[in-house]
């Protein structure tokens, strides 16, 4: 039987271009940038090396919140769980003889697999729901780790195996980590949003429904996301853990680990690259120079992050893109009028 | 005998969590937000008190008949200006909104009054007990609570199910559209409704401070047992939320019962059990499953 076409169905005279610029200007802008923050810790101050590899825990963190949050719709305030977990999971390897810095693709290993189980449990629940279930669920993690005498328990130990290297090679070492950390979290996270994943995932933002109508399976695209973000977080952690070597539950699974990250996001602008790094850069600008005045800059920040959330929603790096046009990091797909496409 | 005291204590921490947590239920019963600054707002209403009560020459346990009125005032002009400027513009936004304006009280609280843990002077009537059996003992404060936790319960269920402003509240959380086509002004309701909630919060943390002490960072805690409190008992009953109330006490009671540290880890563990076994909780229905 021969298939007869009863209609004429106009075909769509759109063109579908992918969004970027001028290849050569982001390769070399990108290549000096990379090379310049790799020898950073040999240029600036000891004191500020500790500064920026703080900085790009924040910048890994934010990036991975903004994913869950930005793209999956999933605000998460329990991502401290697998900071604090890819923390103990470092530490745990090198009390079995692992070099520390070895174990951090481990770590983040080690949260992708926990994440898994969770996401089964966690998805059970929507909205702001999710939302607590995320921090009961880090409470959890912390107070059983609190338990586990080989870990330090509650009170904390520092982590083994750094103590051949000087305090200054250590500061030198964990930048170059966190930084290698965060180049590979920011680049991942590009490459998958201009992969089929990230339209996947910016049709789940832009409109659920839509989405799945279309046939995405919006159920899975979010676990997967959730599980790269808890191995991103996990990391993080990790990094976090040979920075600061003294690991202590209350530290590392701190509530304040998901403030910071969801401000970030949420200044710099949800739902774009660009927005978690500068939103990070901000946070940083203010935390260094309110330092003497305790924890006035959170309130700043947390009061500067709900204005943002009510009156400017797509925060500072979407109000600027949307008035200049303008992507340092092109991720979308431009429509246009044009000749027939496929 | 020890297995009674536990039930006996389980449940009348319960009644103080089932006072917490009936808030969050209203808020998200009827707005459809959950407000995570809902603990540390039951905090504020316990640094109001302490503030208040000896200026305006009030004892500690008269402070709520000030603090809850103007708590409820607080309330409807908190959700006429931010919570309801946030639902306008997604769910999503009053999660952001409300976790901001979390850490930023918790942050203020702590600037303002350092970490140290503040109680509302009871007098000595917080060592008294009523002494029934050979190790039980029932705190007058605590079985005092249980009750003011049944009272307001029997209210809401009354208020919302026979007055005229109790069935627009329902009617509201029905069908938000249809209720405003029979000219429901559905931003005064809502602005009811948060007074409401915010009553019972203040209600909550001057209990609280009358039980205990408490810090700027008691609200995190406190938000986490109510939420959990409010799932195992089925998301949207009002009795439902007494019942979660008391099977979390008892769960932290038998968890401190085997070990001290394990008290709050009992309790997230039933929590993530109930949401693994039965996700609409004790007396849910799948329905209203958010």
């Amino acid at each position: 039987m021969s298939t007869e076409r009863l209609i004429e169905v106009p075909r769509a005279r759109v063109k579908v271009r992918r969004s970027t610029h001028s290849p050569i200007f982001t390769i070399i802008g990108a290549l000096v940038l990379v090379c310049l923050l790799t020898v950073a810790p040999w240029i600036v101050p000891a004191q500020f090396a500790t500064t920026l590899t703080n900085f790009f825990i924040l910048v890994i963190m934010a990036t991975m919140w903004n994913l869950l949050a930005g793209y999956a719709g999933m605000v998460s305030i329990g991502q401290q769980a697998f900071v604090g977990l890819g923390a103990y999971a470092t530490l745990y390897f090198a009390i079995k003889g692992l070099n520390p810095f070895v174990a951090i693709p481990f770590a983040a290993l080690v949260c992708a697999a926990l994440a898994v189980p969770i996401t089964y449990l966690l998805f059970r629940l929507r909205g702001g729901y999710f939302s607590i279930a995320t921090w009961v669920v880090s409470d959890t993690a912390l107070l059983i780790i609190g338990t586990i005498a080989v870990l330090g328990g509650g009170t904390g130990r520092t982590m083994p195996g750094l103590q051949n290297l000087s305090p200054g090679e250590t500061a030198h070492f964990s930048y170059l980590a966190t930084w290698f950390v965060a180049l590979i979290v920011v680049t991942g996270t590009y490459v998958l949003l201009r992969s089929r994943t990230g339209l996947v995932l910016a049709s789940i933002r832009d409109n659920e429904v839509a989405a799945r109508s279309a046939g995405v399976n919006v159920r899975a695209a979010r676990r997967s996301i959730f599980v790269i973000a808890a191995a991103g977080c996990g990391a993080a952690g990790a990094v976090l853990a040979i920075s600061q070597p003294f690991i202590q539950p209350s530290n590392e699974f701190n509530l304040q680990w998901a403030a910071e990250m969801l401000f970030v996001s949420m200044i710099g602008g949800l739902g774009t690259i660009e927005g978690p790094i500068i939103g990070s850069i901000i946070f940083f600008v203010l935390q260094q120079s309110l330092q003497q005045q305790g924890a006035w800059y959170l309130i700043i920040v947390g009061a500067l992050a709900v204005v943002i959330a009510l009156w400017q929603p797509r925060g500072l790096w979407g109000a600027f893109r949307d008035r200049f046009h303008t992507e340092l990091l092109p991720v979308g797909h431009w429509v246009e009028p044009g000749e027939s496409g496929p | 005998m020890i297995w009674l005291n536990i039930v006996i204590q389980g449940a009348l921490v319960g009644g103080f969590y089932a006072l917490f947590a009936c808030g969050l239920s209203l808020m998200f019963g009827v707005l459809k937000v959950i407000n995570l600054a809902h603990g540390d707002m039951a905090v504020v209403a316990g640094y109001v008190a302490v503030f208040l009560s000896p200026r305006l020459h009030i004892p500690g346990l008269w402070s709520f008949l000030v603090v809850v009125p103007l708590f409820a005032l607080l309330g409807y002009v908190v959700q006429r200006t931010v919570i309801q400027k946030s639902i306008d513009r997604d769910p999503f936004t009053t999660l952001l909104v409300t976790f901001g304006l979390s850490v930023v009280i918790e942050n203020l609280l702590l600037e303002m009054y350092s970490a140290n843990g503040q109680s509302i002077n009871i007098g000595s009537l917080i060592g008294e007990s009523w002494h029934p059996a050979s190790i039980i003992y029932i705190s007058y404060v605590s079985l005092a609570v249980l009750a003011a936790a049944v009272l307001v319960l029997l209210a809401l269920q009354l208020f919302l199910s026979k007055s005229g402003i109790g069935r627009l509240i329902r009617a509201v959380a029905d069908d938000q559209e249809a209720a405003q086509l029979s000219g429901a002004n559905y931003r005064h309701v809502f602005g009811i409704a948060a007074a409401i909630a915010f009553a019972t919060v203040a209600l909550a943390g001057i209990a609280y401070g009358m039980m205990t002490q408490f810090a700027p960072t008691s609200g995190g805690v406190n938000l986490l047992f109510a939420f959990e409190v409010v799932v195992i008992g089925g998301i949207g009953s009002l009795w439902g939320t007494l019942v979660g109330g008391i099977a979390l006490g008892i769960a932290q009671q038998f968890g401190a019962h085997i070990n001290l540290s394990y008290q709050i880890l009992a309790g997230n563990i039933l929590f993530l059990a109930v949401l693994a076994v039965r996700p609409q909780g004790l007396f849910g229905r799948r329905s209203s499953l958010a």
